[in-house]
């Protein structure tokens, strides 16, 4: 009879020390030191797009709108001068960093952290179940993020966000939108997959990809931001175009881009619309 | 084996079993309810109470806590119907007395509660033994502090139906600046001609929170009335001073916390983008007014478009919105009249 215990409560032990090993596995290591591979999108990336460039963005009439009245000068204001890239652009240029968080008591992986070296921003993706915040939390520039292992692909659903910009030409993403990445890691190179769902600014998910190479000697730069009055202008003045005043909106033909695709929306995101563009004189 | 063995052994497996069950801690998220009021921590001594329906949804102005060692002070009481689930989400916070109770403005949704809330609190000040400063009737509720057109209007001086006098605000003030302290210094400003002529401002000083009443919503456009002394210029300004008032950590983000009337909490980047938005539609009447354009046509030219679907709402629509800008915007020769 002892030993019948004895066995039953050893199998017990082992189970529970298996299972327990199982949950603490991670399919892939994603920590390490990243550098960004520029080479996609390089001309958004770089120079940017232009004023009124908006072609291949899934955008509604509303953030068309807004971001027609959009003045480059807005980021000279005090109070948006050290206003960083959102999570969701945060891989436009800069190197990362990315490291485990562990339970000090279990030694298990409970989050990955990640540092973003342009404008120097850091970011969680909790991976103990935890839920996101209540509704009446606080939005921040990098959300809530959660994570999820799908077969050898990180999960990372984020919300929380706050209002920002989805192109740095004053294209609007709301803090009503949810994010999700896919993280893949194929030896040295990881592939982050970012899809922004906005019900109020997008008809469509907006999908773009991101490659980074592993580079282990690499160090981030720091990115301090103090604010200061820069321009000669009354205190709090919004600078902002009113419709149909804003003179740039078509300064994209003047490289290349065919003025039907300027106003952008989810049909030109396809290649139909490329197709379309080709049988027009 | 002894029996002594099997009981460690036993009791290892025990262990081992529940700590694979709950290893990992819940420390996310933990929301405090009471009924359907939900509490959250903001920052120092201050806490929000959300009223039924959530932060964004809710018919009830959120209510503000300060609580120390010596008292609670209360920014809006929400609405009348919910008073006793705050009360009891009030004590979730602290046992203190409320001895304090400051309206933001006279709206319904954020006085309603002043006499169940007033009435389960204590002014400040007491009765020792054969002592008493109090004046008679006084030792049975917490002081209401408002700005005095908030008294004006709850005592049915302004037109509409007076609310019990146990609802009225028993300390009213008139200056630019009004101030109290419960372990922190409490700043009530009074931002004139906002949404109304009686609107108020509260800043938690060490707290380094502001509770910003309806001047600033995450959830819909500032609900400006221009009847009662409202004017989007007067809102603007009082944005703006929230935003000299607050002082974010770096990245612009965080460092002061604001407590909106409605929504959830944010800090000055959310109110840079709120301010933003009421000036660039303020600019936009503003134009089409100096064009000679009449309210109507104004309303056809749909200049709140890009914000609508985030902050119209059907009982505040960006038309009712654009009405009131157009209500209070000084006219230029060129300007139609309605």
């Amino acid at each position: 009879m002892r030993a019948r215990i004895v066995t039953c409560l050893i199998v017990v032990g082992i189970l529970c020390g298996t299972s327990r090993m199982a949950f603490a596995q991670i399919p892939v290591d994603l920590s390490g030191e990243w550098a960004n591979r520029m080479h996609e999108d390089l001309p958004w990336r770089g120079p940017g797009q232009r004023v009124g460039e908006f072609q291949g963005l899934p955008i509604n009439a509303e953030a068309r709108m807004k971001a027609e009245s959009w003045m480059a000068s807005a980021y000279a204001m005090p109070e948006r001068q050290c206003i960083p890239f959102p999570m969701d652009m945060a891989y436009t240029f800069g190197n990362m960093r990315i490291w485990k968080v562990k339970d000090s008591p279990s030694q298990e992986v409970i989050a990955w952290g990640q540092l973003n070296e342009w404008q120097q921003q850091e970011r969680t993706i909790w991976m103990d179940g935890r839920p996101h915040p209540p509704e009446g939390a606080p939005h921040t520039w990098q959300g809530f993020s959660t994570g999820e292992w799908d077969g050898t692909l990180l999960k990372v659903t984020t919300t929380h966000l706050k209002m920002a910009y989805l192109e740095r030409n004053g294209v609007p993403r709301s803090d009503q939108a949810t994010v999700v990445e896919y993280y893949a890691r194929h030896d040295n190179i990881l592939t982050i997959t970012t899809i922004v769902e906005d019900p109020v600014y997008l008809t469509e998910p907006w999908v773009r990809t991101r490659n980074f190479a592993s580079a282990p000697n690499q160090e981030l730069n720091a990115y301090p931001c103090r604010p200061a009055v820069e321009l000669d202008v009354p205190e709090h003045q919004v600078p902002h175009y009113l419709p149909g005043q804003n003179p740039f909106l078509e300064s994209g033909v003047a490289i290349g881009v065919p003025k039907p695709a300027l106003p952008g929306g989810a049909h030109t995101m396809y290649p139909e619309f490329a197709r379309q563009l080709k049988t027009q004189p | 084996m002894s029996l002594h063995i099997f009981r460690s052994i036993f009791a290892a497996a025990a262990t081992i079993a529940a700590a694979v069950a709950f290893s990992w801690p819940e420390v996310a998220a933990q929301t405090p309810t009471s009924g359907d009021v939900t509490v959250l921590p903001v920052q120092g001594a201050v806490s929000v109470l959300f009223g039924p329906g959530g932060p964004n949804n809710s018919t009830s102005a959120n209510i503000t806590v300060q609580a120390s060692e010596d008292a609670v002070v209360l920014v809006d009481t929400g609405r009348e119907d919910a008073s006793g689930q705050f009360i009891a989400a009030i004590r979730r916070i602290s046992t203190r007395p409320v001895r304090f109770i400051i309206n933001t403005q006279a709206g319904r949704d954020h006085t309603g509660g002043n006499e169940a809330l007033s009435l389960s609190g204590r002014p400040y000040g007491g009765r020792a033994a054969g002592a008493g400063f109090l004046l008679p009737g006084a030792a049975d509720g917490a002081t209401i502090i408002a700005h005095e057109h908030v008294l004006a209007v709850l005592s049915g001086l302004r037109g509409s139906p007076a609310v019990p006098f146990r609802a009225h605000p028993t300390e009213t003030y008139f200056a630019p600046e009004h101030e109290l302290f419960n372990h922190e210094a409490i700043q009530i400003f009074h931002e004139p001609a906002a949404l109304t002529d009686g609107d108020s401002v509260v800043f938690f000083r060490r707290s380094d929170v502001i509770s910003a009443g309806d001047v600033f919503s995450t959830v819909t456009y500032p609900r400006i009335d221009p009847r009662a002394g409202g004017t989007v210029n007067g809102t603007i300004s009082a944005l703006n001073h929230i935003i000299d008032l607050a002082i974010p950590r770096e990245k612009q983000e965080g460092g002061t916390y604001i407590i909106p009337g409605h929504g959830r909490i944010a800090d000055e980047a959310d109110v840079v983008e709120y301010r933003d938005m009421i000036v660039i539609i303020r600019d936009r009447v503003q134009d089409l007014m100096t064009k000679g354009r009449t309210l109507d046509q104004i309303k056809a030219a749909k200049v709140p478009f890009d914000y609508d679907r985030r902050y119209s709402k059907p009982e505040w629509t960006g038309e009712q919105f654009v009405e009131s800008i157009f209500a209070t915007l000084p006219r230029t020769t060129n300007s139609a009249s309605r």
